[in-house]
């Protein structure tokens, strides 16, 4: 889950990491109390979850009410890159002597914590990997281990920070690493990270990702899942507990296991079609969670087919069955089904189907994901 | 020969009392697998239909000599017993369990290395491992193996997926190839068992004859891998990988499935792989005659 740039802040304050006063707003007038609270000058920041918020005008500074009044009304609103900007955050305007990168994420490849550390900060990072990475350090960290403020100090010797800001980057960093363990984080990074004309290191940036497996051990994430951007189908089937992604195309999908779920959408592609959604209905799908899964898709006006692809494991194939007919005594489903089922209990399964008595303009059952994906997909270019 | 479990392999499984544990336990043993003993602590002394529980992993072990565990325990409680199971000598561990915290798989992976080397992790959120017709530890459905043939050619299976691991049993099952060991290594970021370590291991099989892999979006496992098969692996393999249509930016259901900034889409794995000489399906049907193809010129 993403944070926006206001939650990041909160975010990090938890941990001590230093950020501007400021506040959030969703109207004019808020964003007038917030910039008042804040102290003049301020920056009126759109916030949404995308790079290039400055150059697409998202972030204005203001030296007055009035000033505040025009560019909150003007960004409020206003679309960035196909981001809806819903709220400002309104905060004191720092003085910036010098922009600094740094941030804490997993390297899948080497299985450490990575930290990423430049004196070239305020452009995306990417950038400067290409065009002068060398002014990038990269340095593992052991998880078992963790960092120390010695390490820390080390760092940012070692990525030729000066030596004034030395202490204030260790001091972060440090506050930055138990942000992104304690707080499970996927990515915890600050860009630019600021030295004041005062001395002073300061988050001016967050972005933060957290990782969904923690949210258990995580209640204060409650309010962030309020606020996270999703169309009306995710929302339904968050609610339901389905792991379902909203795509473009035509033909439902429903399979259990994400890497199947990924295949059957290859597959959809592959014989021409275009499928509607991801959505792996995982281990263990009972009846309950088919039916739900089939009311989800049934939601989605473009869906012409849906495509079920089930190999059960975990998943029992007369539990998939009793889930269909149940789904289908219970909502009218505006698409036909076309059913690809194997692996275990898959014959208890066919056979309650069978028995079911469904007519084939309503279900029809293939033996081989190619097989279904191909029915599936002339019956949704048909329509 | 198998990798990494054969007829000899004993189990216990932690969480045996549990719902997912007793299931899958029960048809694991069914199916012919030697589960020796459960652990569930506060339950020593009871059983499970006949098989004995213990409180902890090192009363298990010393009652019965087992060397693997099956982990099937909520993802609050994963981390410990996986760490339980390396402290009381467990040389295989295999974690189905989903929903593991990241940070926690990124500690115990490194504290498993450095502290229990002489253990292997397979997983975690992972299907299992079965060596048709010897032993079968996990969630798969035993019967869509088919039998390694004791002339050979046969075949070994690693993948990334849970479900694609299957329908792979399933694409050889229908083509009467048989399978030497099949391994899922599951989806999450840090998997304890990666590619390279199945590969090197089917690689020096005498079983094993040729290989399949299934690969999935997100990381750089796949290139890796295709880098170590340049250099190590002189059997003949088939491909896949799962994703091609995936969007950037979106988690895919699984933690490790995801494009992001241009790097771990399925065409970039698909070259790097074919540049190691593998031939890639796209999609599992295709990589199954491949294999098929492979198989015929074995013979």
């Amino acid at each position: 889950m993403d944070l926006f740039e206001y939650q990041g802040k909160q975010y990090f304050a938890r941990f001590d990491i230093p950020v501007s006063p400021g506040g959030i707003a969703d109207t004019v007038e808020e964003a007038v109390v917030q910039a008042a609270a804040a102290g003049y000058p301020v920056v009126v920041k759109a916030q949404v979850q995308v790079g290039g918020r400055g150059k697409a005008g998202g972030i204005k500074l203001a030296n007055n009410e009035d000033e505040v009044r025009l560019h909150a009304a003007n960004i409020l609103g206003m679309d960035i890159k196909g981001h809806l900007v819903e709220r400002v955050w309104v905060e004191y305007a720092s003085d910036i002597a010098e922009e600094y990168y740094a941030s804490f994420t997993l390297d899948r490849a080497a299985k450490k914590h990575l930290l990423m550390l430049s004196v070239e900060g305020g452009i995306e990072i990417e950038a400067v990997a290409e065009t002068n990475p060398d002014a990038i350090l990269l340095r593992h960290i052991d998880p078992v281990d963790g960092i120390t403020l010695e390490w820390a100090r080390q760092a940012a010797i070692d990525a030729r920070m000066p030596a004034q800001s030395v202490e204030g980057v260790a001091s972060i960093l440090v506050k930055l690493y138990r942000c992104f363990t304690e707080g499970d984080c996927d990515l915890a990074e600050i860009n630019p990270l600021i030295l004041k004309p005062t001395g002073e290191i300061h988050a001016l940036d967050a972005k933060v990702s957290l990782d969904n497996n923690a949210e258990f051990r995580h209640p204060e994430w409650a309010e962030y899942r309020e606020t996270e951007v999703l169309d009306e189908r995710e929302l339904l089937a968050r609610e339901k507990g389905l792991q379902y992604i909203g795509l473009q195309g035509s033909v439902g999908i429903i399979a259990n296991g994400a890497g199947l779920a990924m295949s059957t959408l290859d597959v959809v592609n592959q014989v021409g079609g275009s499928a509607a959604n991801f959505l792996d209905i995982g281990g263990g799908a009972n009846a309950d969670l088919m039916s739900a899964a089939l009311e989800v898709i049934n939601y989605d006006q473009s869906v012409k087919s849906i495509l079920i692809n089930i190999f059960g494991g975990i998943t029992r194939g007369e539990e998939v069955a009793k889930g269909i007919v149940e789904a289908l005594n219970r909502v009218s489903l505006r698409a036909p089904i076309v059913i690809r089922l194997d692996g275990t209990n898959a014959e208890e399964g066919r056979q309650i189907l069978l028995s079911a008595g469904i007519p084939e303009s309503v279900l029809q059952s293939k033996p081989t994901m190619l097989e279904a994906a191909r029915a599936a997909v002339a019956i949704a270019n048909a329509n | 020969m198998a990798i990494f479990v054969d007829q000899n392999t004993k189990v216990i499984v932690q969480g045996l009392t549990g719902g997912q544990g007793k299931y899958h336990g029960l048809r694991n043993r069914a199916y012919g697998t030697q589960v020796v003993g459960g652990v569930t602590p506060g339950k020593g002394g009871l059983d499970v239909e006949g098989i004995p529980v213990f409180d902890s992993v090192a009363d298990a072990v010393g009652a019965t000599g087992a060397d693997a565990s099956f982990i099937a325990v909520p993802p609050k409680a994963a981390s410990a017993a996986i760490l339980e199971a390396a402290a009381a000598g467990v040389r295989f561990v295999v974690c189905i369990t989903e929903g593991i915290p990241a940070q926690d798989e990124a500690r115990v992976y490194n504290t498993l290395l450095r502290d229990f080397p002489g253990t292997r992790l397979l997983g975690p959120n992972c299907p299992g491992i079965i060596s048709p017709g010897k032993c079968n530890i996990g969630i798969t459905a035993g019967e869509i193996a088919e039998l390694p043939s004791a002339s050979g050619p046969n075949v070994g299976i690693v993948s990334r997926s849970g479900t694609l691991t299957y329908q792979a049993l399933y694409e050889l099952k229908q083509r009467g190839i048989g399978v030497s060991t099949c391994v899922g290594i599951g989806g999450d970021p840090v998997p304890g068992t990666n590619f390279i370590d199945c590969l090197s291991q089917f690689q020096a099989d005498p079983e094993t004859h040729a290989i399949i892999m299934i690969g999935e979006i997100g990381g750089s496992a796949e290139e890796e891998a295709a880098e170590f098969i340049k250099a190590n692996v002189t059997k003949p393999m088939s491909a896949y990988i799962a994703g091609v249509t995936a969007p950037a930016g979106k988690k895919m259901g699984h933690a490790g499935a995801i494009v992001s900034g241009g790097k771990g889409t399925a065409q970039g794995k698909m070259d790097a792989l074919a540049a190691a000489g593998v031939r890639i399906g796209l999609n599992p049907t295709e990589a199954g005659d491949l294999m098929a193809e492979i198989v015929a010129s074995l013979r």
